[in-house]
C-alpha cells in the first residue's frame, strides 16, 4: 500500500539552503544524467512513455508520446521549452519549486532535452516571481559551473545550453503556442495549429513544450525507473503530483500524493475547514474548470473521475471556498479576470468575455431578472468550442456550473436587491475588517 | 535624450544570448524599464535599432504585456492580488484600505514618487492568500494593517524584507534582474514558506515516503 503522501518533487524543500547545488547533490540530484546518458535518447523516450506520466500543466497529455512526435530526421535544430509561466487562477506549484528546488527542474531539462535531441532549452518564467528567477538563474549557471550544462556534459559528447526567459505578464502567454510567440519576442497571440509545435514550433523547428511539474517528475523516473512511477496512482492517471489547497482551508498548502486522493482527505490532511465554517464550493484544477462542490468530496482526483464528475483534473489547484463567500462574486471576478487575459484574437472570446461581465455585474448587483440567467448560458454556448484557444472555453467554467450548482444564489441577489453576503465574513480577518468593509459595501 | 552606451550595449547582450535576436526583445524592454523607469519612446527606438525591426512592432509588443510601463513608477510597485480567492481572502479590503491610506487611484504613483499602487492577477501564492506583490516579491499573508506598515515603512526608507525573500530592493533593480542581469542575491530568504511546506511535514511526522526505486534499498 502507497503512503498517503509521497513527497518526491516536494522532498528536499526542507533541507538546509535546498536551492543550492550543494544541497541538491548531496541528496543524489543529477544522478539521473549519467543514467540518461547511458541509455539511447529513444530508450528515455520509451522510459517515460511507460511510466505513464501525463503532463501537469493542465491538459494531462502523455509526456513520452508527445517527445515521440519529434520528427527526428527534420535537419532543424530541436528545442525544449520549459512552461513557468504558472498564471491559472489558483495553481501555486511550480513557483514554490523553482524557489526551493531549481536544481530538480535543471536536471529534468537535460534528461528531457537529451531525449528529444536538443541543443538548447528554455524556461520561460512568468515575470512576476523575481526571487524565483534569481534562484533560477542562480541554478543555471551554478551547473554550467559542475559541468552539468554546456559542452560534452559529464564527458557525454552531449551538448546542451539553457536560457532562463522572463515573461512580462501575460495569462495568455502560457497556452504553449502564445508562449512561443511571447519567445520570440513578439505579442503572446496563439497560434493556428496544425502544425503543431513538434513539428514547427519554436523559430519554426520541432519544439516541446512541458510544464514545469512534468519536467521536474522526469529525473526521479530515470533514476528509479518507470515501473516505481507507474505503481503510484490510478490505472490510467500514474504517478504523483503536487495538490494546491488554498482558502478557506485550515493548513492551505502544497500536498504531494499519487493522482487519485480525494479531497475529503486532503482536507483533513490539512486540518479542516477553518474552524466552524463547511466547505461550499470548490475548483480541482483552476478557476478554467468547473466548479465542484462538496457532494464531491470522494471523486478521486485523476483525470478520468474528476472528468466523470463533470470538470477537470487541471492543475490540481483546489481553491476551497466555504459557506461565507457569495459565489456570483467569487464568479464574476475570474470572469473579469478572463476579459482582461483575451488576448483578442478572436471575436467570440473577445467579445462574448466583454458580454458575459456585463451581465454578470448586472446580475451581482440584484438588477435585470432570471432570463438573464438563461443569457449568461447562451453567451456561453457561443464561446465553448467556438474560441481559438481555451481560454475562451475557460471563461465559461465558472459561470456554466456555478448557475448548474447554485442557480437560487443568482436569484437571491435579484430578491435582495443586490449580494447578500457580508464580504467581511470570508476574509482571513473578518473581526479587524468591520470598518474596512464599510468603505466597499 | 537617448540611451547611453552601456545600456545599448547591454541590449545587444541580451539579445546575443538567443539563437534569434528578437527572442530578447521581452527581457530588453525590461532592461529598459530599470534604466529609464519605463518604456520610453527612446527606449523603444534602441530596441527597433538592435532587432533591425520597426518602432510600431516593438511598440505593439510593449503595448501587449502588463509589466511594461508608460507612466513613470514608482520606487516600489506594490501589487494587490484582487483575484477571486485573494479577493475573498481579504484582498479587496487590503487594496481598498491602501488607496485610501496612499491617497492614490490603480495603477496611480504617490506624489512622492515611492509608490506604485496596482491592483494584480493570481501571482502563483494563493496558499499564502491575500497576497501582496512589491516590486515582484511576495509579501505573503496580507491584512489591511499590514499592509499599510510595508507601505509606510517602504516611505520612511526603512529596510523591509520579502516575507518568503530577501531585502526589497527598487524597481529599478528588480527589473534589471528580469532583463538578465543577476544581482546575486538569490541565497537571501528561505527555500520555502510554511504553506509550501505542510504537505512535506505531515508526511514527515507520520514517517510517509513514495516507494522505494529500482535502483536503491530505500525511496527517496
Ligand atoms: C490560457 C491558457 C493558459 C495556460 N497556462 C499554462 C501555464 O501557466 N503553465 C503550463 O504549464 N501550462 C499552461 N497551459 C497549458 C499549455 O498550453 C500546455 O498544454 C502545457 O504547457 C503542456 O505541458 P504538459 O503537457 O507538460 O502539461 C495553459 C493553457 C491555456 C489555454
Ligand atoms: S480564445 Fe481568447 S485568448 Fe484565445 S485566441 Fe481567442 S481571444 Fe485570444
Ligand atoms: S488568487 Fe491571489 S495569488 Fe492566487
Amino acid at each position: 500500500m502507497t503512503d498517503t503522501l509521497t513527497p518526491v518533487l516536494t522532498d528536499n524543500w526542507d533541507a538546509e539552503r535546498a536551492w543550492t547545488l550543494a544541497s541538491y547533490e548531496e541528496r543524489g540530484g543529477y544522478a539521473a544524467l549519467d543514467k540518461a546518458f547511458a541509455m539511447a535518447p529513444d530508450d528515455v523516450i520509451a522510459a517515460v512513455k511507460e511510466s505513464g506520466l501525463r503532463g501537469r500543466g493542465g491538459a494531462g497529455f502523455p509526456t513520452g508520446m508527445k517527445w515521440g512526435f519529434i520528427p527526428q530526421d527534420n535537419p532543424k535544430p530541436k528545442y525544449l521549452v520549459v512552461n513557468a509561466d504558472e498564471s491559472e487562477p489558483g495553481t501555486c506549484k511550480d513557483i514554490p519549486l523553482m524557489m526551493a528546488s531549481p536544481h530538480t527542474l535543471v536536471e529534468g531539462v537535460i534528461v528531457s532535452s537529451y531525449a528529444i535531441r536538443a541543443n538548447t532549452a528554455f524556461i520561460y518564467v512568468r515575470g512576476e516571481v523575481l526571487h524565483v528567477i534569481r534562484r533560477l538563474q542562480r541554478a543555471v549557471q551554478e551547473a554550467y559551473l559542475a559541468g552539468h550544462l554546456g559542452k560534452n556534459i559529464h564527458g557525454s559528447g552531449y551538448d546542451l545550453d539553457l536560457i532562463v526567459h522572463a515573461g512580462a505578464g501575460a495569462y495568455i502567454c502560457g497556452e504553449e503556442t502564445a508562449l512561443l510567440e511571447g519567445l520570440e519576442g513578439r505579442r503572446g497571440q496563439p497560434r493556428l495549429r496544425p502544425p503543431f509545435p513538434a513539428v514547427a514550433g519554436l523559430y519554426a523547428s520541432p519544439t516541446v513544450i512541458n510544464n514545469v511539474e512534468s519536467i521536474a517528475s522526469v529525473p526521479s523516473i530515470i533514476v528509479n525507473g518507470p515501473a516505481w512511477f507507474a505503481g503510484m496512482g490510478t490505472e490510467k492517471s500514474n504517478g504523483f503530483g503536487i495538490f494546491s489547497l488554498s482558502g478557506h482551508v485550515a493548513n492551505p498548502g502544497q500536498y504531494e500524493a499519487p493522482l487519485g486522493i480525494t479531497l475529503r482527505e486532503l482536507i483533513d490532511l490539512a486540518g479542516g475547514m477553518r474552524e466552524g465554517h463547511e466547505l461550499k464550493f470548490w475548483t480541482p484544477g483552476g478557476s478554467s474548470t468547473p466548479l465542484l462542490t462538496p457532494e464531491h468530496l470522494d471523486v478521486p482526483l485523476d483525470f478520468e473521475a474528476v472528468g466523470a464528475a463533470g470538470s477537470m483534473l487541471g492543475t490540481r489547484a483546489l481553491q476551497l471556498f466555504d459557506e461565507t463567500t457569495c459565489v456570483v462574486r467569487a464568479v464574476l471576478r475570474w470572469t473579469e479576470f478572463y476579459k482582461h487575459e483575451s488576448c483578442g484574437k478572436c471575436t467570440p472570446c473577445r467579445e462574448g468575455t466583454w458580454w458575459l461581465t456585463q451581465t454578470l455585474a448586472r446580475l451581482e448587483k440584484g438588477q435585470g431578472s432570471e432570463a438573464d440567467l438563461d443569457l449568461l448560458l447562451d453567451q456561453c454556448d457561443n464561446i465553448l468550442g467556438r474560441s481559438f484557444c481555451a481560454l475562451g472555453d475557460g471563461a465559461t467554467s465558472p459561470i456554466s456550473s456555478s448557475i448548474q450548482y447554485f442557480r437560487d444564489e443568482y436569484l437571491a441577489h435579484l430578491t435582495h436587491g443586490g449580494c447578500p453576503f457580508d464580504p467581511a465574513a470570508s476574509t482571513t480577518f473578518p473581526s479587524l475588517s468591520d470598518t474596512a468593509a464599510g468603505a466597499t459595501a | 535624450m537617448s540611451l547611453d552606451q552601456k545600456t545599448r550595449d547591454e541590449l545587444r547582450e541580451i539579445a546575443a544570448r538567443y539563437p534569434e535576436a528578437r527572442s530578447g526583445l521581452l527581457p530588453m524592454l525590461h532592461l529598459v524599464q530599470s534604466v529609464e523607469g519605463r518604456v520610453t519612446p527612446e527606449g523603444i527606438e534602441a530596441c527597433a535599432e538592435v532587432l533591425g525591426i520597426s518602432a510600431a512592432e516593438v511598440n505593439g509588443v510593449a503595448t501587449f504585456y502588463t509589466m511594461y510601463k508608460r507612466k513613470p513608477v514608482g520606487d516600489y510597485h506594490v501589487g494587490v492580488c484582487t483575484n477571486t480567492l485573494c479577493a475573498v481572502m481579504g484582498g479587496d479590503l487590503i487594496f481598498e484600505r491602501l488607496k485610501d491610506h496612499l491617497e492614490v487611484g490603480n495603477d496611480e504613483t504617490t506624489e512622492d514618487g515611492t509608490i506604485t499602487l496596482e491592483h494584480i492577477e493570481c501571482n502563483a501564492a494563493c496558499d499564502y492568500a491575500p497576497v501582496m506583490m512589491v516590486n515582484w516579491e511576495f509579501m505573503d499573508n496580507q491584512t489591511p494593517e499590514s499592509a499599510v506598515q510595508v507601505v509606510d515603512d517602504l516611505r520612511a526608507g526603512n529596510e523591509v524584507h520579502s516575507t518568503r525573500g530577501p531585502r526589497l530592493c527598487t524597481w529599478r533593480e528588480a527589473e534589471r534582474v528580469l532583463a538578465g542581469f543577476p544581482d546575486d542575491r538569490a541565497d537571501e530568504g528561505p527555500a520555502a514558506g510554511p504553506a509550501s511546506l505542510a504537505g512535506l511535514r505531515i508526511a514527515r511526522e507520520k514517517g510517509w515516503t513514495a516507494p522505494a526505486g529500482e535502483s536503491k534499498g530505500e525511496s527517496k
